[in-house]
């Protein structure tokens, strides 16, 4: 059976793994390299990396972090942040991303996602979707969660689909950094609109919030930091409460 | 000894490259078919699209065909091992190298496809050099939409709504669906095995 995954986010800027509340007031977690090697050992299913400041300040996620993260890991790799352009993802490609995640150029090159799906295959291209609840819809935002864009989530995770991605990575802003759960119910609303696998993410706090995304929330997936930086033995913990309430999980690394 | 990893411009090989080094392998990257020359096995990895195999034209059927006579191994990976096949309904103009019977076929079910993630290998009871020390029902990383169907030479099945070859065996010739240079622990010890195979062969 087709386990749920659970995949560690570093948010790295300036090399380090940085973490913040509602997208704002980054704190030093550590070095990247370490933490996945750390992440792998433990059990982790897959890894992110996304370089949270990029778009603002108009650098390329850092290269060099992603060699030394990917180094030595034989778990699927995800990086994300700055993506622009193929040459931008053909550089963190290069670099040993096996997938690339695309949010504010996808907004707004929408033929991106169709034109690296041709080039890598959907299985590399994931878009991410930065969500926030208004007026009874889900409003998409883009640029690190500073600008709103015109688009609803549903409807916009179809459209990638179509598009081409391969994944969804839907992040609840509400939820982020706060510890408070993910946002189950906009979890489940993209999840049962598309055919692809949906990656939760945003508002982790204890195991229960993985129970409750993966059954109520119908994620395939589920995308945390906090929850396992400041922790030894966090993820396999996490797994084995996770098993124990019937999730389906990888249990042998 | 050097393991000829075929480019035939589906995906990116950077993670098989590295995977192959981690365990010691010597490989180098051939995207022409004189590349198949003293090769001691031949890797053909891809991901994407069935219609990409095209690429591997008539001189690399029969450079791969007769490498596979003079007993040289031939690992597939993912779309590597769906090639082995005799074709796919992803692109059914498309014929695979038919060293395998029947065709692949779109996974469906009450299932997400593309079939993303870790699953389950369900071992053939009869003895396998490429799963060696692997025990039954370990996981590997999945990603694909197409599977290739189970048949007399199918030694791992995984089941996404319904049960195909994740892994084949039949002499020097060997296919996985999934991705050992992604499956961890799990992958390179399937890698290692491989290795094993080829120094056995040489």
């Amino acid at each position: 059976m087709l386990a749920k995954r659970l995949i560690a986010c570093l948010d790295v800027r300036d090399g380090s793994v940085v973490k913040g509340v509602n997208f704002q007031g980054l704190r030093n977690a550590g070095d990247p390299a370490e933490l996945a090697a750390r992440y792998n050992e433990e059990g982790i299913d897959e890894l992110t990396v996304l370089d949270v400041t990029a778009t603002l300040e108009g650098r390329r996620a850092l290269l060099d972090t992603i060699r030394r993260v990917s180094q030595q890991l034989f778990i699927p790799l995800c990086v994300g942040g700055g993506i622009r352009s193929m040459d931008d993802a053909r550089a963190v490609i290069d670099a040993g991303a096996d997938k690339v995640s695309l949010n504010s150029a996808a907004l707004a090159q929408p033929a991106l996602i169709t034109a690296l799906a041709r080039t890598y295959g959907s299985q590399a291209v994931i878009v991410a979707i930065d969500a926030k609840r208004a007026h009874g819809t889900f409003e998409v935002f883009g640029r690190s969660g500073t600008t709103k864009d015109a688009r609803e989530a549903v409807a916009w995770a179809c459209e990638a689909a179509d598009r081409g991605a391969g994944e969804i990575l839907l992040t609840s802003i509400d939820r982020d950094g706060t510890r408070s759960g993910f946002d189950c119910e906009l979890t489940a609303a993209v999840s049962q609109a598309v055919q692809i696998p949906v990656i939760a993410s945003g508002g982790a706090g204890t195991p229960d919030h993985f129970v409750d995304v993966f059954s109520e929330g119908r994620a395939d997936a589920a995308l945390a930091a906090s929850i396992f930086h400041f922790s030894e033995h966090a993820v396999t913990d996490l797994k084995q409460f996770l098993s124990a309430r019937g999730i389906p999980m990888r249990l042998d690394w | 000894m050097s393991i000829a990893l075929v480019d035939y411009g589906a995906g990116n090989l950077t993670s098989v490259v590295k995977a192959f080094k981690a365990v010691g392998a010597d490989v180098s990257v051939i995207s022409a078919v004189e590349g198949l020359d003293g090769a001691r096995a031949i890797v053909v990895p891809g991901v994407g699209h069935f219609a990409a195999t095209t690429s591997l034209g008539p001189e690399w059927r029969t450079g791969i065909q007769s490498a596979i006579g003079r007993g040289v191994p031939l690992f597939g990976i993912c779309l590597g091992l769906q090639w082995l096949f005799e074709g796919s309904a992803e692109a059914p103009d498309a014929p695979g190298l038919g060293l395998m019977p029947g065709r692949c076929f779109r996974l469906e079910g009450e299932v997400k496809v593309p079939h993303v993630g870790w699953n389950g290998l369900a071992l053939a009871a009869r003895p396998s050099r490429l799963f060696d020390g692997i025990p039954t029902d370990s996981s590997a990383y999945f990603t694909h939409s197409y599977a290739a169907p189970v048949v007399a030479d199918t030694i791992a099945t995984t089941t996404h709504a319904v049960p195909f070859s994740s892994a084949v065996e039949r002499g020097l010739v060997f296919g996985v669906q999934f991705h050992p240079e992604k499956s961890g622990r799990t992958g390179l010890r399937l890698l290692t095995n491989f290795l094993r195979v080829v120094q056995g062969a040489a």
